[in-house]
């Protein structure tokens, strides 16, 4: 009798202690406000629907912390322990925990259809003359992939950079360069496949995308893993998360096929 | 001139003196008429004991004339009140004495305390709530800090991480005016104490990083609105460059080089902005400040000297006109802020008594600069130096040292100094008596991997691959007294951590900073000799100041509370294990954690 009741409690605990780290009625996600096709606190991105369907498959409700994605973004919430999931995160990022990547992309040239471009690769000529619009990050030697390509190739003066930060007051800042092709501010722009993919479907010009070529330009990447990103203490999490993403893996393909993510194969 | 500027400042002052004390306002327009005081003359001799700006004086030597506190009598120093902020962020301001008030501005949310020294434990006489947009801690770069406020004629002016410039009555905290100057929506943010020089309320912009266009602007202290703005990138007429700029140097010198010394359109996100310190000669009428890094584009896409970034500026006072230009590291490679502060003193150089500026550099040199022309006098440096191998006197330009260029994909070992530089943006002081300049600095090398390859936009930050540690001898940190006309180091007093504290100097002989473990020192000027300290509650990397109380008793207050870029491992949480978390700070800083934990108070030292 009162092993039987020790062993109940014991459950009972267990699973208390379970649904507890697991986030239990709440899924708590760390998030970017204004961050179309990721997210934003209208919940319209492709991050937002895979919270929810993350969250269902929890019997969880998702409660976000907004902040932008900026330098300091792990810092003031995963780390500061306000929320627990980083839907979309580099998978080779060595400061937290990262789940077998969900989806691989590439940088893609962006050019206007009616142009007839069909720029592919960093090798063609025509680059050297044409305005590129590349995205800037930051300082330190942190840019986009393509921007540091180019710049291998002397190609640097015909440059236009386009903050990924933006303007914040606008909706989704880092769109700005997609709509700059279509305004033909610039001939080409060399843009991360997910953003360029779901805002080159919204212009009101055709747009051509093309994954840039070589993919693995000397010592640059330009393609990527992604993952979902846990606390580096929290590896019960990630393997719920991971069993997740296995079980749900068509459901995930699904969601990221409308929002017009392009992606590559490893 | 000088004395139609001393006529001008009191008839300034008294506008608002009815209720309060001449003298305190006073001491501020004195100290700002001596500027040029040669080694050996007190910079402040009608000093009131008040602390209006966080560098003291126009000059901004940090020297105070009081000398109650000396060698001998600072052995006796002891807690006479204590202050807790309520904020745990780093805190990095100058404590603000006038009128037997004290003010304290607090890192986000940026709140505003008027203490009241008059009574028994200084309670809060007021305080303001600024508000600032929560967004905006997403913006600044290191920490979310604040460093100190300006009094001038009957008021407070402080600056908001959200890019606001506010106004309050110092007698009773109401808001007089807010100025929005700064953009978060554009990576713009405000971190530096403003500067009032006669009707002019002098702010500039943080966020290289972010790829802001860096400016100064000049607001009109009675009113809050804009009276001009100088960028530090583009066209000429925006930059306020005119007929009366005469750069020293061939290479600042031609049409619109801010928009001609980058590629393409790259000024226009080109970084340069100004959220350091500036100082005043009321004699020439002339601003001293200096630019930040050029961002956010890569060294390797960004060919040319980048002007106007990380150089010093000289305007005039009124019109923010530019009269000359002197750029410590053209084409930046290494983050190497040119925002440091500048000492105004007149020194014998050669045998002729020349206005030269002190100005202990980011890269490593203490730069003697005549303060009238931009040329550079002597440049030596003051920490180890590998990045470069001196400064050319003739062309004004560094030396680089051509095998640690970083190209893609290399990394590059052993660049000292780290980027947060020889010092960083904590302010040194100048002593008039002993003719020595201290300087709180840094011994810190990094590896510096050129390429962050693996930005993915719309993904988090993940910060670039820079690692730092100690330099020769494993110290991070060096208390250093520099004579600079002799151009060597008198003393050093080596530490374990970045000395991320100001300094101040007193006629007493005694020179006071504070360390990241916790500790306030003070120490003998002439000698370095260790005097005194005391082991505060949380680290210190704020600007000490010393005041003349209502009792006539001179004290010192300082605020402790660890934080900053190099303290962001503590006050952000940090994982140690993350060698490049906080920009590679936090590699050098893992034992921090154990050494301070966080947590603002304020400590005011009297004699007993």
């Amino acid at each position: 009798m009162s092993i039987a009741i020790a062993t109940l409690l014991a459950s009972v605990l267990t699973a208390a202690a379970f649904a507890a780290s697991v986030g239990g009625s709440a899924l708590r996600v760390c998030s970017d406000p204004n961050n179309l096709p990721f997210s934003n606190t209208q919940r319209e991105g492709f991050e937002n629907r895979i919270a929810d369907l993350l969250a269902h498959d929890l019997g969880a409700t998702v409660k976000y912390t907004w902040w932008a994605q900026r330098r300091g973004f792990l810092r003031n919430t995963l780390e500061a322990g306000l929320c627990d999931v980083v839907i979309g995160y580099p998978s080779h990022a060595d400061s937290v925990l990262t789940t077998a990547p969900y989806y691989r992309s590439t940088y893609v040239f962006v050019t206007r259809h009616a142009s007839n471009l069909r720029i592919r690769s960093f090798d063609e000529p025509a680059l050297r003359t044409m305005r590129i619009g590349v995205q800037l990050v930051g300082d330190d030697g942190a840019n986009s992939p393509p921007a540091h390509a180019l710049s291998r190739r002397g190609i640097i003066g015909n440059l236009v950079g386009y903050t990924v930060y933006g303007d914040y007051r606008t909706n989704s800042p880092p769109s700005s360069i997609i709509a700059a092709v279509a305004r033909g501010d610039v001939d080409v722009a060399a843009v991360w496949g997910p953003l360029a993919g779901y805002f080159a479907a919204r212009q009101s010009v055709a747009l051509d995308l093309a994954p840039v070529r070589p993919q693995q330009d000397g010592p640059l990447p330009q393609a990527f893993d992604i993952s979902m990103a846990v606390r580096k203490s929290d590896r019960a999490r990630l393997d719920r998360l991971n069993a997740f993403l296995v079980q749900h893996r068509r459901d995930v393909d699904a969601i990221l096929a409308r929002y017009h993510v392009p992606r590559v194969d490893r | 001139m000088r004395s139609i500027v001393i006529l001008l400042a009191m008839a300034l002052l008294c506008i608002g003196c009815g209720r309060s004390q001449p003298s305190a306002l006073g001491g501020s327009g004195g100290s700002a008429t001596n500027t040029s005081g040669t080694p050996g003359q007190n910079p402040a001799p009608d000093d009131t004991g008040d602390w209006v700006r966080p560098a003291k004086d126009y000059a901004s030597t940090r020297f105070s004339a009081l000398d109650q506190i000396t060698a001998d009598s600072v052995k006796q120093l002891g807690v006479k009140g204590t202050f807790s902020t309520g904020f745990v962020r780093g805190h990095e301001a100058a404590p603000l004495v006038v009128n037997n008030t004290m003010y304290i501005v607090t890192p986000f949310p940026n709140v505003v305390y008027a203490l009241d020294l008059t009574q028994p434990g200084a309670p809060v006489k007021w305080s303001y709530d600024p508000k600032p947009l929560a967004a905006a801690q997403g913006v600044a770069c290191c920490d979310v800090v604040n460093r100190g406020m300006a009094y001038s004629n009957g008021a407070v002016f402080f600056n908001t991480l959200d890019g606001r410039t506010i106004a309050l009555e110092a007698a009773t905290g109401k808001e007089k005016w807010v100025a929005t100057l700064a953009d978060i929506n554009k990576g713009e943010t405000i971190t530096m104490a403003p500067l009032v020089v006669k009707d002019k309320v002098l702010v500039g912009n943080s966020g290289g990083e972010l790829g802001v266009r860096g400016w100064l602007t000049a607001v009109d202290a009675n009113s809050g609105n804009i009276a001009w703005r100088a960028y530090h990138t583009g066209p000429d007429n925006d930059v306020l460059i005119g007929p009366r700029f005469k750069p020293f140097y061939k290479s600042d010198q031609g049409r619109d080089l801010g928009i001609h010394s980058w590629p393409g359109e790259a000024w226009k996100n080109g970084g340069a902005g100004a959220w350091g310190w500036i100082s005043y000669d009321p004699a020439l009428n002339l601003i001293y400040y200096g630019t930040s890094n050029p961002g956010p584009w890569n060294s390797e896409q960004r060919p040319g000297d980048n002007k106007w970034s990380t150089g010093l500026f000289a305007r005039d006072a009124d019109t923010g006109q530019a009269v000359w230009f002197y750029q410590f590291s053209p084409h930046d490679l290494w983050d190497y802020d040119g925002i440091n502060e500048q000492i105004l003193v007149d020194l014998p150089i050669n045998g002729a008594m020349r206005k030269v500026l002190l100005r202990p550099e980011r890269n490593g040199y203490l730069y003697v600069i005549d303060r009238t022309t931009g040329e550079v006098l002597s440049a030596d440096p003051f920490v180890h130096i590998t990045s470069t191998k001196g400064i050319d006197l003739n062309t004004g330009r560094p030396i680089e040292n051509e095998s640690l260029k970083p190209t893609m994909g290399t990394v590059v070992r052993d660049v000292c100094p780290a980027a947060p530089g020889g010092k960083d943006w904590q302010p040194s002081a100048y002593s008039p008596q002993t003719g020595f300049l201290y300087i709180p600095a840094n011994n810190l090398c990094m590896d510096f991997e050129a390429v962050e390859a693996n930005y993915i936009a719309g993904t988090p930050f993940v910060g670039a691959n820079v690692r730092m540690y100690a330099g020769p001898g494993g110290n991070r940190g060096e208390f250093i007294a520099w004579d600079p006309v002799g151009r060597k180091k008198v003393w050093s007093i080596k530490e374990s951590f970045p000395v991320w504290s100001g300094v101040v100097v007193t006629a007493g002989g005694v020179a006071f900073y504070g360390t990241m473990d916790g500790w306030f020192k003070a120490v003998n000027a002439r000698t370095g000799e260790p005097l005194w300290r005391f082991k505060t509650g949380s680290g210190i990397i704020s600007q000490p100041i010393t005041y003349r109380g209502p009792d006539g008793k001179q004290y010192v207050a300082v605020l402790s509370g660890v934080g900053g870029w190099s303290g962001a491992i503590v006050a952000g949480e940090l994982d140690a294990r993350d060698a490049t978390a906080a920009l590679g700070f936090v590699n050098a800083m893992t034992d921090l954690p154990k050494a301070s934990t966080k947590g603002g108070t304020l400590y005011i030292f009297g004699l007993p």
